[in-house]
């Protein structure tokens, strides 16, 4: 699909570009190019600041006159950041891997089994789409409370374990393999599992991988399921983290800035390697999910 | 000794049991055997939950004293809340201005950006990249940027050109747009994907085909473009229009001093939840809030499909 893509684009533009007058595309192609600078302002001002010692904030210049490490050195040594770091990155890890894990074999269940109540347990599923988070963010709390879970990463993660989008995303893809393989690892003895995982799974790779980034975006930058159920400061996410630092540290804008950074430089050097893949995922996980 | 002789015998029997199974049987165990920790899932954290929403929201419960049912009591306190209307009023605020902007803005971005080869991929990153940001965190730089001389940018910027100075979230009529823009700004790079991609799904040879015929471009984007973008158009707006309806990092964030400030201009929905709930402990009410969150959504989100699929 992506091939296709990719081969009908250039002729494509071709077609277009032939009534555009040349004036009209270089207007256009300045005016996007502007556009596109104006929406990494905020990023970059928000790098350039952490560089910048307190005295230099007001300077408007984009790259700092005397860079510094020294905020960084400061806010790292703090020791707090990386804990909030470290939590963030487990907790949107093991919600990752099991939505893979639990979304996948559920969609693949609903798309490959025939057995009366399989169309009840779809729309049971998918009806939970139009029930808003904020909606159970009270019962899940007191449930927490009844059963401890606040303040531990269990509590934080409980929530996501499985979710009714990454469900029918799968199912989706899982409605294109053919029947044929399946009944071949039949023959061959292999069990349903082993079907499941061994074969199903190696052949929608492109919607593990969308769910996966998806899955893993929407925990890395969670704010207010982790604000509510963590209470000690070491439990924080790093976005909650980042917050309360914030709030803390008001006046002074280079520190704020760089804990920002520091939330952000991750995702923007994922990005700079696997942008492709990125944007693929999240383009497949929003039309078809 | 014997407790194993009998859990072995326990396996044996299961096995002579399993294989009298049919083929199909067989079938039907594997999918309920798959499908059983998930449905324990949904049961406990999603529809058990819901249900509680429900039923709460008709208590008075406030964590102190056992619930006892109280009837429509929050919703007609809710009605009569001046700060509910106002709240709703912003609610409405973030999705009427949010919407229609972020998704005129993505649509012209996209449809340029789809003719555009020189540099294509750099700029689409530029785009797409406020998108992986997270909103907590940028939050706090557009706060900076919203800042008064000499702190903020934007101010600085503005008398830098000799524009008069703007007070963005200290005022009640520009803090609302302010807060927007940092939302509309993280979601914006989702829906230039999006869009671009719907535009790719679109056969060159309609275009071809009109090119021949003569059409002009204008008509070639409202008789062609636009009508074949329209599954693309309506998962965009349903999709952004409950996104910001639920919006509360921006706003929690950029207005921690006085959350939902100043006088309650920036206040949503959620982020009333948010202190009904966990600063006022006034659990009850804030479950009866949840609920008509949930109905504004379904409402929209059910008016929206029904006007964009008769078009």
């Amino acid at each position: 699909m992506a091939a296709e893509i990719a081969a009908a684009a250039p002729g494509r533009i071709d077609a277009l570009s032939m009534s555009w007058p040349r004036p009209g595309r270089v207007i256009a192609w300045t005016l996007l190019f502007i556009g596109g600078v104006v929406m990494v302002t905020p990023i970059v001002y928000m790098l350039s600041t952490s560089l910048k010692d307190a005295s230099q904030i007001y300077d408007l210049r984009m790259i700092p006159a005397e860079p510094t490490l020294a905020n960084y050195v400061v806010v790292l040594a703090d020791g707090r950041f990386l804990r909030w770091f470290a939590n963030s990155l487990i907790i949107a890890t093991i919600v990752c891997v099991s939505n893979v894990f639990f979304d996948s074999l559920v969609g693949y269940t609903l798309a490959k089994f025939r057995f009366r109540g399989r169309y009840f347990v779809f729309i049971a599923i998918l009806s939970t789409l139009m029930i808003p988070t904020e909606m159970l963010i009270i019962p899940w709390y007191l449930m927490s409370r009844t059963f401890g879970w606040i303040d531990t990463y269990w509590g934080i993660m409980f929530p996501g374990v499985m979710t009714a989008f990454g469900t029918f995303l799968m199912k989706q893809f899982y409605e294109t393999v053919p029947d044929d393989f399946l009944e071949a690892a039949r023959i061959d003895g292999l069990n349903e599992f082993a079907i499941w995982w061994r074969v199903a799974m190696p052949l929608v790779t492109p919607a593990i991988s969308a769910l996966a980034i998806f899955t893993f975006l929407g925990n890395w930058t969670a704010f207010i399921w982790p604000l509510i159920i963590t209470n000690s400061k070491e439990l924080y996410t790093l976005p909650v983290g980042i917050a309360s630092f914030a709030v803390e540290n008001q006046i002074a804008w280079e520190k704020v800035m760089t804990g920002a950074s520091l939330a952000t430089i991750p995702t923007l050097l994922v990005f700079l390697f696997l942008q492709r893949y990125i944007v693929r995922g999240v383009v497949l996980a929003g039309i078809k999910g | 000794m014997t407790a194993a002789v009998e859990a072995d015998g326990g396996v044996a029997a299961a096995r002579r049991l399993w294989h009298r199974l049919t083929v199909h049987q067989k079938h039907v165990v594997w999918a309920w055997a798959f499908l059983a920790v998930p449905i324990l899932f949904y049961v406990v954290i999603r529809f058990w939950p819901t249900a509680n929403a429900f039923y709460l929201s008709l208590t008075d419960w406030n964590m102190l004293h056992k619930a006892s049912f109280v009837g429509l009591k929050n919703y007609r306190r809710l009605v009569a809340d001046p700060v509910f209307w106002k709240v709703f009023r912003n609610t409405f605020g973030y999705l009427i201005i949010g919407t229609p902007v972020s998704l005129l803005l993505a649509f012209l971005i996209a449809y340029q950006l789809e003719k555009v080869r020189f540099m294509h991929g750099l700029i689409r990153a530029l785009y797409f990249l406020p998108f992986l940001t997270t909103a907590a965190a940028m939050a706090w730089v557009w706060r900076w940027f919203y800042q008064p001389l000499p702190i903020g940018f934007i101010n600085d910027v503005l008398a830098l050109v000799g524009l008069p100075q703007q007070p963005f979230l200290r005022s009640t009529t520009q803090a609302l747009p302010s807060v927007l823009a940092a939302a509309i700004w993280a979601g914006l790079g989702f829906q230039v994907v999006i869009f671009m991609a719907g535009l790719r799904a679109i056969p060159t040879t309609y275009y071809e085909a009109a090119r021949i015929d003569g059409v002009s471009n204008g008509a070639i984007l409202t008789q062609i473009t636009l009508p074949l973008l329209k599954p693309t158009i309506i998962f965009l707006v349903v999709f952004s229009s409950i996104g910001f309806l639920r919006i509360f990092d921006q706003v929690y964030n950029m207005t921690t001093n006085d959350p939902g400030g100043p006088l309650n201009a920036t206040k949503p929905l959620v982020l009333m939840i948010y202190q009904t709930a966990f600063s006022s402990f006034d659990m009850a009410y804030a479950t009866a809030q949840t609920v008509v969150l949930f109905l504004v959504l379904l409402v929209i989100s059910l008016i929206q499909l029904r006007i964009l699929r008769d078009r």
